[in-house]
């Protein structure tokens, strides 16, 4: 009982914080505003969402019905590792490329970067 | 115990969709990208829900190749615009 409420919640969580980061890149006024909220808001949604099916696999291993639930579980778990990782690491490399190539932010004024010259 | 997954998986179908409404509309090449990392992450999400539903951890590691391949296509999707490439 209190477990299924548990992974309602991790799921409820994820799918929220999914919407919100898919919000902020229909609405937001320019590229790095849009990174920002979806880099963020689907890597955490999506980290609740493994964090809530290995709850769900390490719950039915005690109940003791099926033999692939440990598996599940640390499969899921490397995933939502590797996830993390690789999004933050990405969207690094992609606003750098973004600066490079032009783009700037909306209402900019001052540019620190371009001016280091790096 | 017994989870309803599916309308979970219709709600990330749904926000994938939404996703490819930035990815038609994006007025530069970087708001595409933006939208090609997001709807990557989502679709991970939708293979680990969909691998706990029909009980498969063969879809799991499909999820986890695809995080990796994902990252590098991201990256030089990057190079490419930061004319390095």
């Amino acid at each position: 009982m209190i477990a299924e409420v548990i992974v309602y919640l991790f799921l409820g969580i994820g799918t929220a914080f999914n919407a919100l980061g898919i919000a902020g890149l229909l609405r937001f006024p320019d590229m790095y505003t849009r990174m920002h909220a979806t880099t963020k808001m689907t890597t955490f949604g999506t980290m609740f969402t493994a964090l809530a099916v290995v709850i769900y696999a390490i719950v039915m291993y005690l109940a003791g019905d099926g033999v692939i639930f440990p598996g599940l579980a640390i499969h899921t778990l490397i995933a939502a590792f590797a996830l993390a990782f690789t999004n933050a690491v990405g969207s690094h490399a992609l606003a750098r490329a973004a600066h490079k190539s032009g783009i700037k932010p909306s209402p900019a004024v001052v540019d620190r970067l371009e001016e280091a010259g790096l | 115990m017994t989870i309803l997954w599916l309308p979970f998986v219709l709600i990330l179908v749904i926000l994938v969709g939404l996703a490819l409404i930035r990815l038609y509309l994006g007025p530069t090449a970087g708001d595409r990208a933006v939208a090609v990392d997001t709807v990557n992450t989502l679709v991970v999400a939708i293979m680990i829900l969909l691998g706990v539903y029909f009980q498969e951890v063969i879809y799991i590691d499909v999820a986890i190749v695809f995080a990796l391949l994902s990252f590098v296509s991201t990256l030089f999707i990057a190079k490419y615009l930061g004319g390095e490439l």
